[in-house]
């Protein structure tokens, strides 16, 4: 097996090889790797829709970074992704422990929990918003069962954001469930026998047999929410439009704003990049330390 | 330090599958226990019921006179060597044999001990840091074996632990299998479908086929002297000759025993005659001789070379098939006529139900 064979391979040249990727790699650049340099480029422009002319250097980072909104957007976008990822992940970890059966009733639950997230973000936000209406709405009607009055949540400074949040989990929280699902499927049976022939009980079978082995799986959940928590738009935009006072606005609604309302493309970009930085560190940041006590 | 096994009337079903009916089993203390039966026959299921890893539908077992069926599988006093060998994957060698006794609260110095007694006599010493994945199979199934032991458990469970080994390690490792036997005095009760494993490593050999319990009894029992045409034709390599009696009469020197041409008189049990249909006898008890002499005449089919010795699998004028022994070093040749000579005091009889009939034992 000299290293010349395993290059080429068994059917020849390398370039016969590379036809397989081509199409994907097509695309790849065209629409992944193509915008990310030209949005870079842009953020260093002053930019709008008629002309995308003077080279300005750092002036829109400059901009950007005095710009009380966008620091208010990025803390907004932090205080959601700290809302919803933890919770995502563990109520997501729960369900699957709870479901993981064959019974009847698991499975339909199983279905029951995964069906929200094939809905649309204005679905979601409609039904959440028949939940948070004030007087009518689902919320209203439980407090009224105890006398109480319901705060109204979307436009309360301090509730806003929960609700969003709220939202976001019942929506999201299917593929978080089914990963778990799916890891819990893969540790095998035995070694959970061993387990009770070792005298481990419930919780510490729990905490020494069962999370260890889906380990990866609960990184990737992270990372994929991060990822997907990050670019909160649609349920901002639907149920607050940002308000009240910008408490709600995420970077992506922000940048929204900016580009394509305000046309003011530079200032879009650069903030964009911004916010491809904070995502790229977050979840680097979340993998290495994974890797590094998993090699411990 | 070790356990007598007591298996009264356990029946187990998986639904409307029955596996085991009606089965009774006493291991005495200190027994190495080999339960040997086809694949399917419900030999794990027995032995994880004993474990606790499966219920007891009917019937009761009792370990030292304990009935044990309601105990959860920890607290038996046994500790069970998988065939998969169960090592937690993302544990060490030394986390995967302390975790059994941190569960119950051994102290710190204590495990610490046990795990090196046991690291030095199954030789892992220097692999206590590694994890399963950095193992190799026999190394895997040697922690197996470290994580039952540090447990100090009054009986060993052993799932064909062997059965995923290559053939070598699997000789040396049934030699240490009994050596760990002598030194450790524990009850041990050890499943495999490998009557050769069976034979080498038994004090008493339990025969399961079909749902029950064929015969029990040391190796060689159960060699010379099987219960049933089953464990006749289940244990040794080849398997029993069998030919089909054609007649049966009384004579002052035994039963003469007729099948078609071939005519053997030995002093069998009398109360065969008139039931025996089956006459068995093992390759080692044919052997062969110039034609015309012996027994009956037969033609050589395949000539099956082994080394120290050689298979004649001989075709008899009526088309039954005979397998006789001969030297390692035999002339012999396909289609060659030769005859054939059977001992006639090592053969069985075996009745339509397939319940044997021996050669009385010599009153000495
Ligand atoms: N959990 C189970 N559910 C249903 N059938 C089972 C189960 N475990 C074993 N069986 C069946 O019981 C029979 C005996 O199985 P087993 O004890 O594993 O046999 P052996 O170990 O002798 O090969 C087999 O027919 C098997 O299919
Ligand atoms: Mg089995």
């Amino acid at each position: 097996m000299s290293s010349n064979r395993r290059r080429t391979g068994p059917n020849g040249s390398d370039w016969r090889n590379a036809l397989f990727i081509a199409p994907y790699l097509f695309f790849f650049l065209t629409l992944l790797v193509f915008p990310l340099f030209w949005g870079i480029w842009l953020s260093f422009h002053k930019a709008d829709t008629f002309s995308s002319g003077a080279f300005v250097g750092f002036n829109n980072y400059v901009r950007l970074f005095n710009d009380h909104v966008f620091l208010q957007s990025i803390w907004n976008t932090f205080y959601f992704v700290f809302l919803t990822v933890p919770a995502l992940a563990i109520i997501g970890l729960t369900l699957a422990l709870a479901l993981n059966s064959s019974s009847r009733l698991a499975t339909v639950l199983r279905s029951l929990y995964f069906s929200s997230s094939v809905l649309s973000v204005t679905i979601v936000t409609l039904i959440w918003r028949i939940v948070f209406v004030p007087q009518f709405g689902l919320l209203s009607t439980i407090y009224g069962w105890f006398g109480a009055e319901a705060p109204a949540v979307l436009a309360d400074p301090d509730l806003a954001m929960i609700g969003i949040a709220l939202t976001t989990i019942w929506w999201c929280i299917g593929l978080p469930m089914m990963l778990f699902l799916a890891a819990l499927q893969q540790i095998p049976g035995d070694i959970y026998e061993a387990a009770a022939l070792d005298n481990a009980g419930w919780w510490r079978t729990l905490i020494s047999i069962t999370l260890p082995s889906i380990r990866r799986t609960f990184v990737l959940v992270l990372i994929i929410q991060i990822v997907l928590q990050f670019q909160l738009f649609g349920q901002s935009w639907l149920l607050t439009r940002g308000g009240p006072n910008n408490l709600t606005k995420p970077i992506v609604l922000y940048i929204y704003d900016i580009a394509f309302r305000r046309w003011d493309v530079g200032l879009g970009a650069a903030a964009s990049e911004v916010l491809f930085a904070l995502i790229l560190v977050a979840a680097m940041t979340q993998y290495l330390i994974s890797r590094r006590q998993e090699e411990r | 330090m070790t356990a007598e096994i007591d298996i009264r009337n356990v029946s187990k079903r998986f639904g409307s599958l029955t596996v085991l009916e009606d089965l009774s089993l006493k291991i005495p203390a200190h027994e190495f226990v080999v339960f040997l039966g086809p694949s399917g026959c419900g030999k794990s299921t027995l032995l994880r019921m004993i474990a606790g890893l499966e219920s007891i539908d009917i019937g009761e077992i009792f370990i030292n006179g304990e009935p044990i069926g309601h105990l959860p599988p920890g607290q038996r006093g046994v500790a069970m060597v998988f065939q998969s060998y169960a090592l937690y994957p993302h544990m060490t060698v030394r986390q995967n044999m302390a975790f059994g006794l941190q569960n119950i609260s051994v102290s710190s110095k204590v495990i610490a001990e046990r795990v090196a007694n046991a690291a030095r006599m199954l030789e892992i010493g220097h692999l206590l840091d590694r994890k399963p994945g950095q193992l190799s199979g026999g190394q895997r199934q040697r922690v197996a074996i470290g994580r039952a032991v540090v447990k100090e458990p009054n009986a060993f469970l052993f799932d064909e632990p062997l059965s995923n080994l290559d053939a070598a390690l699997r000789a040396r490792t049934r030699v240490e299998l009994a050596q760990l036997h002598q030194r450790l005095k524990s009850t041990m009760i050890f499943v495999t479908h490998d009557q050769m494993e069976a034979m080498t490593l038994a004090d008493r050999i339990v025969v399961m086929n079909n749902k029950k319990i064929e015969q029990i009894g040391s190796p060689m029992d159960i060699y010379d002297r099987p219960a049933t045409r089953f464990v006749a034709g289940f244990v040794g390599t080849p398997q029993m000759n069998f030919l089909n009696v054609t007649a049966l009469a009384t004579e002052p020197s035994g039963v003469r025993v007729e099948c078609g041409a071939l005519a053997v008189v030995a002093p069998f049990d009398a109360a065969a005659v008139g039931r025996a249909t089956m006459l068995g006898i093992r390759a080692e008890s044919v052997s062969v001789v110039r034609d015309g002499e012996g027994d009956i005449g037969a033609t050589i089919d395949v000539l099956e070379r082994l080394g120290d010795r050689s298979l004649v699998h001989a075709r008899l004028a009526d088309g039954q098939s005979v397998v006789a022994n001969e030297a390692g070093q035999t002339r012999l040749k396909v289609g060659e006529r030769i005859g054939l000579r059977f001992a006639g005091d090592k053969a069985h009889l075996f009745d339509a139900d397939g319940v044997a009939f021996h050669v009385r034992e010599a009153v000495s």
